[in-house]
């Protein structure tokens, strides 16, 4: 979870603005109420006797948290103190880093996520207008120079004693594009731990400068071509969800609206209460060291199961029957034949779109709010990024509801040949094969990667794999 | 002489630490400052450390209520644009 308890900053970004406050919207920066250091350590403290899963407390913004030095620290100091298993972290713009990386030692930050857009201090003079440094606010190149030289200075800081950092980037088309390999290079080397490359959020009615003067966002091609171009430096985060300053709870699935300040205020938080939260809490992660064992113990055997049940059921629309499809497969246990097959299968990558909970091919097609994307091939399915459906902002009329939904999605989900689902109706199965993308209902309740290697084989076995991969056939 | 907060204000805290004279003040709708003790930094610091800070245009204005930071000098957003922009999909 994040806690907003830091609203100042001393640096202005074209893609942010920091008059808004939406509860529809999501996106950093944006946040519907101010705490407390006190405030927020209820909070987290409430927050984390409901969800015994917490295990990270962040401080985001909605400014920048080194901005907020007294109430970021005093939010840490009574953290460490009241709930001392979670672990604690922090995202900055870096301007303030150098000066207050022994602090986050001493407070034994567990990672810092410092934003980096660029090395270049004339791309940087693009993406700020200006900084407040050293009682001036300075503009233009002489600006991002001084910022630039911070967050390198603080990113080898970090590094030197042993806190892990994550670098955030924006994408922002034209502007920072190719340049951000450079970064990414640059930030490995130094020993950045994960390089975050997010798509910049754009639209006139944000009121940001970006989004005024018509600056695009980039297409999921476009973001996912730089993340695999990057790739070879240093690990991808491909899972990033852009959330805001004040979530809670899962990627995906913000629970924030479920812990407003008046109804953490009436609570009265005794010794025994944080005791029996914590105990909780551990209890829920040796739960999930156990469950992550016998997952990995069990999978391969799951996988030929898998197989074989899609193997002998009848072909049929799957958008008529997927709920009869998950009781058949709970109910199914074959586990004797098709021998493991991934060894020596060759055939090419195929992109797939899964409405995914939980890890479980789960969602009905028409209320996935996001579709998580995998690259799908012989060695495994891999998660490479994922695609929204919804807009930004959903209540308010300003925010194009006119728009024709499903086409939309459909939109979003270009590149992919597949797309697995709980369920899915005929309208969008039909507009969707029309598109060029094979829905696919037939994995109900499944693990999402066994789902997935289940369909690159039926699409292998039907030989649609075999195409653009001429060399290897040479070979 | 001494400088006022008006209702551009987003209370987002970064002036109040940084006035010398710890003048300005939590209040609603908007923060304040108490014009007995403005001095607009002057002998602190070469320029008016509120407005130095403030990232919203016309949120503080001088005695001849001209905005210290006037519309488009913050946000590089040329006021027409604004104010065309504003006319096609309202927002804030």
């Amino acid at each position: 979870m994040h806690v907003a308890v830091a609203p100042a900053c001393n640096i202005q970004c074209h893609y942010c603005n920091r008059k808004y406050d939406c509860a529809n919207e999501s996106r950093p920066g944006v946040v519907s109420e101010l705490l407390t250091p006190e405030q927020a350590v209820k909070k987290a403290v409430v927050v984390a006797a409901a969800m015994p899963q917490l295990a990270v407390v962040g401080i985001a913004g909605p400014g920048d948290p080194l901005a907020n030095p007294e109430r970021t620290f005093a939010t840490f100091r009574m953290l460490a103190e009241r709930v001392p298993d979670l672990k604690l972290c922090l995202s900055t713009n870096g301007l303030a880093l150098p000066h207050y990386v022994d602090e986050l030692a001493r407070l034994h930050i567990d990672h810092v996520t410092i934003t980096i857009n660029c090395l270049d201090a004339d791309i940087g003079a693009e993406i700020y207008p200006w900084i407040f440094w050293k009682h001036k606010r300075i503009r233009g190149r002489a600006a991002a120079e001084i910022l630039i030289e911070q967050q390198q200075k603080g990113l080898e800081m970090l590094i030197a004693r042993g806190i892990l950092v994550k670098v955030n980037s924006v994408l922002i088309p034209g502007v920072n594009d190719e340049h951000l390999k450079t970064v990414s290079a640059c930030i490995k080397e130094k020993g950045a731990l994960l390089h975050n490359i997010m798509p910049l959020i754009s639209a006139p009615e944000h009121g940001t400068y970006y989004g005024v003067m018509g600056q695009r966002s980039p297409t999921p091609e476009e973001l996912k071509a730089l993340q695999d171009a990057c790739e070879g430096n240093m690990a991808m985060m491909r899972h990033c969800r852009q959330c805001r300053a004040d979530a809670i709870g899962l990627l995906g699935e913000d629970r924030a609206s479920e812990f407003t300040l008046d109804k953490i205020e009436t609570m009265t938080i005794t010794d025994d209460f944080l005791a029996a939260a914590r105990q909780r809490r551990m209890a829920w992660r040796e739960k999930i060291a156990a469950e992550r064992k016998a997952t990995e113990e069990n999978d391969s055997a799951r996988r030929h199961q898998q197989a074989v049940i899609t193997l002998h059921r009848q072909p049929r629309p799957a958008f008529l029957h997927a709920g009869a499809t998950e009781l058949e497969v709970s109910g199914h246990a074959p586990v004797n034949h098709s021998p493991s097959k991934s060894d020596n299968v060759s055939g090419r990558t195929v992109l797939m779109a899964v409405a995914a909970k939980n890890g479980l091919v789960a969602e009905h097609f028409g209320h996935a709010r996001e579709f998580l994307v995998y690259e799908v091939s012989a060695s495994g399915a891999k998660l490479v990024g994922h695609r929204k459906t919804d807009l930004y902002c959903v209540g308010s009329a300003a925010c194009g509801e006119n728009e024709d939904t499903l086409e939309k999605t459909i939109q979003a989900l270009a590149g992919c040949e597949v797309v697995l689902c709980a369920k899915i109706g005929y309208e969008p199965w039909k507009r969707l094969e029309a598109a060029g993308i094979l829905p696919n209902g037939e994995h109900p309740w499944e693990s999402v990667e066994s789902a997935c290697m289940a369909v690159w084989h039926e699409m292998h076995a039907a030989g649609k794999l075999a195409s653009q991969v001429p060399a290897q056939k040479v070979a | 002489m001494a400088l006022e907060i008006v209702e551009a204000c987003i209370k987002c805290w970064a002036c109040v630490p940084l006035c010398p004279q710890k003048a300005i003040y939590e209040a609603d709708p908007h923060f304040l400052i108490d014009a007995g003790r403005c001095t607009e930094c002057l002998g602190d610091y070469a320029d008016p450390q509120c407005a130095s800070i403030c990232p919203i245009e016309g949120a503080i204005v001088n005695e001849l209520n001209e905005p210290l930071n006037p519309p488009g000098s913050l946000t590089g957003i040329p006021p027409a644009r604004w104010t065309a922009a504003q006319r096609e999909t309202p927002f804030r």
